[in-house]
């Protein structure tokens, strides 16, 4: 089969594929002069932690790169010079225990060498002493809420952080700003140089919480609750993602948590605490229609729209129309009900741990007076607050 | 070689059937090769456009062409297709055609069970891509299928799903059992264990793993069916069940997976290097052991695609430092390639340069795998595209070019005639480049951060993906032309010799060529010791 070819034809050959390689290496190399590094590698990071990742990642890097030359350089070359057109006779030989040794032995070493700084790394990560500031990170279909934990309920801030970029935008509508699919509305806010606790879990289906900047990533797992933790160094604004596929919208729950001085924590701390009574307050006044739909068509397109769609159509089976039938239509009591505590087995969730009474007693005003549909009654924010106090 | 002269009665017809009934009813295992190659490479492609249909909504930022339902289901299909229908079935046809000519047998031991554990195959890929046309749309939780994602908040067509697994599963565990059987039972007379070539090896051991593992598998879905429609709560926290349950058992059955789809290519490539360096397979017995290690290390190692689901550190050091081991047999077999090609005689038909690329690229595979086997480092790769990188080098330019290098190497054999030999390389070429371009770029990609199953991305990543999925388009397109090598090859072309290749070793090259409707209807007398 083997074509007989001259050894000055291949010696041609062997200087045009060095100069394709030349070619090919100058072409990367600029290539790298154009594309910013962090487009290529990992991130260090903005925390002790990180950056002991980021070293261990660059030493097995480094290790990985210098066992590959080594091995393919051997098998170029033999490819190069051990070929039959150039005459080369085949050796005999099949076996050589001392060399099947080392090659056996010897990578054992070298794999301790990345098990020992691997291991003192992750011992460092599963460090589980006392934290300064506890936060819950739950996960919902999709966005993340956060809780600050107090000792005192009242002084519990809670909020829903969900994507910003508009539809829109993903639907090439308009034109994609800074920070594309990396924007929320609420933030997470956290001071610097304190150990905070991330205690992370789901409402639904598992997801996964990852800030690269902390090298934190944790599942979130319904039913179960895991931690992290950082200590966050600089400030700044530092962006994650999901990433455990958990449905449709999976591409669209990013994480932002901003990192700030101390002082800064505590006023936003306080504010947020304050906007919560705030809110307790509007709960007892009597809403009007114009204010429920105004309010309510807010909430609807942060809570309900990713399922039920912006014209209240959904994308029927899994997310039902709200536009003439069903419950949008139907008896309010079941309305609020379905909102109030979803529907088991279904997407729909349970609005209760995430919207208050007001917005609750808003967007449910609003699905039965919007798109057509005009049942014309009005649901107060005390008959949800009455409801939810009742089944507790 | 010997010419083999069939011994038959005159009531005993020994030509195939003519029409479609040969193909339905055949128990002949050269035919069932051939069916479940057909069959693997048209799944090869669909699988192949539903990639294409990812890489196209990827190419740019937004989402242009599909909605992320839909992108869902191509990444679950395409996942599933390629695994369970183009690259499983793929090694089982190179099985039915090889192991019997290999071990001098006249047919695998269980024939007409063959012939059933193929034809389960087409209804088992029917049905799952009937799915796609079904209310609420395929299933769309990621090949993986992790709960309660696939429970609780699957699509209808979940049950379908289930039960196409079920049916995979089944075909996958007779066709096990029947080389399993063969492999112990028909040898030629003289034909030791450790006579037999590394290709019949491999897959012995490959099929003591399905045997294994499929079980464990269809166990996984029927407390996925039970769940979802009998109440029970295996995998949901609201029942007492536990969602993580799902992934233990899953990947218990998922990483020996990942083996069954690397080791019949091992024992490929051990066939088709030592033939065209014209020099022996360089440490046939350190192979046969690192096989085996290689495959008893699967089962002790799978929670390392789990490393972030909240296991205590005693799991995690336990399950990386097992999982680092498996770099230790992994390397001897690629020193032991690179010692077979050294100081040989080497010349680059097509066969051959599937071959090396498929050790130089699997290695690249591997070593990413070992990064990704360190734990910390691993809670930064987890679920980004760097995993997708790494677990498409060790499938495509792995698995698959073994399986396009095997289908050049013995082609010859199977149809009387050589291929093309230019277009062959020229389809080489584009592979290689379409694979590189395509995949390296994505380990830039999920260092800098972006998940996997991600229908749009930030603009970071803009550049990178472009590169991907121009890449992907030349890969994909440059099967067809692979398709055009092998259809013009089986219709004509120069005359293959009985031995094919010079430097060829073992029983099927002393058959004719093409080889006869019946071989070793007597066993072969063994040429000599050992056949390795």
């Amino acid at each position: 089969m083997a074509r007989k070819e001259s050894k000055v034809g291949e010696g041609q050959r062997l200087k045009t594929s060095l100069q394709w390689l030349i070619a090919l290496a100058a072409l990367s190399s600029s290539w790298q002069a154009l594309a910013d590094w962090s487009a290529l590698n990992m991130t260090k990071g903005v925390t002790a932690i990180s950056r002991e990742v980021y070293d261990l990642h660059m030493l097995i890097f480094t290790i990985c790169v210098v066992i590959g030359v080594l091995v393919f350089g051997v098998m170029i070359w033999s490819m190069l010079v051990h070929r039959k057109s150039l005459g080369h006779e085949p050796a005999t030989f099949s076996h050589s225990t001392k060399l099947e040794y080392a090659w056996t032995i010897i990578p054992i070493f070298i794999l301790i060498g990345m098990a020992v700084p691997a291991t003192s790394t992750l011992r460092d990560m599963y460090d589980a002493s006392g934290a300064d500031i506890d936060i819950e990170v739950r996960g919902y279909q999709w966005k993340w809420q956060y809780t600050y934990l107090s000792d005192d309920p009242t002084q519990e801030v809670k909020f829903i952080s969900s994507l910003l970029t508009p539809p829109d935008e993903y639907y090439n509508r308009t034109p994609k700003r800074e920070h594309y699919l990396s924007d929320v509305d609420n933030p997470l806010v956290i001071p610097i140089n304190k150990r905070v606790r991330f205690l992370i879990t789901s409402n639904d289906v598992i997801h996964s919480w990852w800030v690269p900047d902390f090298a934190v990533k944790k599942d979130a797992i319904p039913g179960f609750v895991h931690e992290a933790w950082a200590i966050v160094e600089e400030p700044g604004i530092y962006r994650g993602k999901c990433t455990e596929l958990c449905g449709k919208d999976h591409g669209f729950m990013p994480i932002v948590v901003k990192a700030v001085e101390q002082a800064e924590y505590e006023s936003w701390l306080a504010m947020k605490q304050q906007e919560a009574l705030q809110v307790y307050e509007t709960v007892g006044k009597t809403w009007t229609m114009a204010e429920l739909m105004e309010t309510g068509e807010q909430v609807y397109a942060q809570a309900c729209q990713s399922c039920h769609q912006a014209n209240g159509q959904g994308i029927p089976p899994a997310f039902p129309s709200l536009v003439g039938q069903g419950l949008a239509i139907g008896p309010v009591d079941a309305h609020i009900d379905i909102v109030v505590n979803g529907k088991a087995g279904s997407a729909m969730q349970a609005f209760a741990a995430q919207l208050n009474p007001a917005e609750i007693a808003a967007v449910v005003t609003y699905e039965r007076n919007a798109w057509g549909n005009n049942v014309g009654d009005l649901v107060q924010p005390r008959a949800v607050n009455a409801l939810i106090s009742s089944e507790e | 070689m010997s010419a083999v002269i069939e011994n038959h009665h005159d009531d005993h017809h020994h030509g195939p059937d003519k029409g479609l009934m040969r193909w339905v009813l055949t128990t002949n295992h050269k035919d069932i090769g051939t069916l479940y190659l057909w069959f693997s490479f048209a799944m090869f492609l669909t699988g192949g456009c539903m990639a294409l249909v990812i890489r196209a909504e990827l190419f740019q930022p937004g989402l242009q062409l599909v909605v992320p339902e839909f992108f869902n289901q191509m990444t679950t299909m395409h996942g599933l297709i390629m695994v369970f229908g183009a690259v499983m079935p793929a090694f089982v046809g190179l099985a039915n055609w090889l192991v019997p000519m290999m071990i001098g047998a006249p047919d695998m031991a269980l024939p007409r069970m063959n012939n059933y554990s193929f034809w389960i195959l087409p209804f088992a890929f029917s049905m799952l891509l009937s799915t796609l046309f079904m209310e609420g749309g395929a299933p769309n939780f990621g090949w993986t299928f992790y709960a309660p994602l696939s429970t609780e908040y699957a699509p209808p067509s979940v049950t379908f799903f289930i039960f196409a697994v079920h049916l995979m599963g089944i075909s996958s565990i007779m066709g096990s059992i029947n080389v399993v059987v063969t492999i112990l039972n028909l040898r030629a007379p003289g034909m030791r264990l450790m006579d037999m070539p590394l290709f019949v090896w491999t897959w012995l051991i490959t099929a003591y793993l399905l045997i294994a593992v499929m079980p464990v598998l269809a166990g996984v879905v029927t407390m996925m069916l039970m769940d979802i429609h009998f109440g029970t709560a295996f995998f949901s926290a609201g029942g007492g069940g536990d969602p993580v349950l799902f992934q233990h058992v899953f990947w218990f059955f998922g990483h020996p997976e990942v083996y069954i789809m690397i080791l019949p290519a091992f024992g490929i490539v051990s066939a088709i290097i030592p033939t065209f360096a014209r020099k022996k397979l360089f440490g046939y017995d350190s192979m046969v052991y690192a096989t085996a290690s290689i495959a008893f290390l699967s089962f002790i190692v799978w929670a390392h695609h789990m490393f972030t689901v909240g296991m205590p550190i005693a799991g995690e050091l336990y399950f990386m430092y097992a999982t680092m081991l498996i770099a230790v047999p992994t390397g001897v077999k690629v020193f032991n390639w690179a010692a077979t090609m050294w100081q040989g005689s080497m010349t680059f038909e097509t066969p051959m340069l599937f071959a090396v690329a498929f050790v130089i690229l699997f290695t690249i595979g591997g070593l990413s795998g070992l990064m990704l086997s360190i734990v910390p480092a691993d809670f930064q790769y987890h679920d980004t595209y760097f995993v997708v990188a790494h677990f498409h080098y060790v499938l495509v330019p792995g698995s698959i070019f073994s399986i396009m290098a095997a289908a050049y190497y013995w082609l010859p054999k199977w149809t009387g005639n050589m291929y093309d030999e230019t277009l062959g390389k020229t389809h080489f070429w584009l592979s290689f480049v379409g694979v590189n371009v395509t995949f390296f770029p994505q380990h830039f990609i999920g260092l800098a951060g972006m998940p996997r199953r991600y229908p749009d991305y930030a603009l970071q990543f803009a550049d990178w993906n472009m590169v991907s999925s121009v890449g992907a388009f030349i890969f994909g397109f440059s099967q067809l032309l692979f398709l055009f090598i092998v259809i013009k090859c089986i219709m004509g072309g120069k005359k293959a010799t009985d031995e094919v290749w010079e430097g060829a070793e073992g029983l099927e090259w002393t058959i004719a060529s093409p080889a006869p409707y019946h071989t070793f209807s007597t066993p072969p007398e063994l040429p000599e010791r050992s056949m390795a």
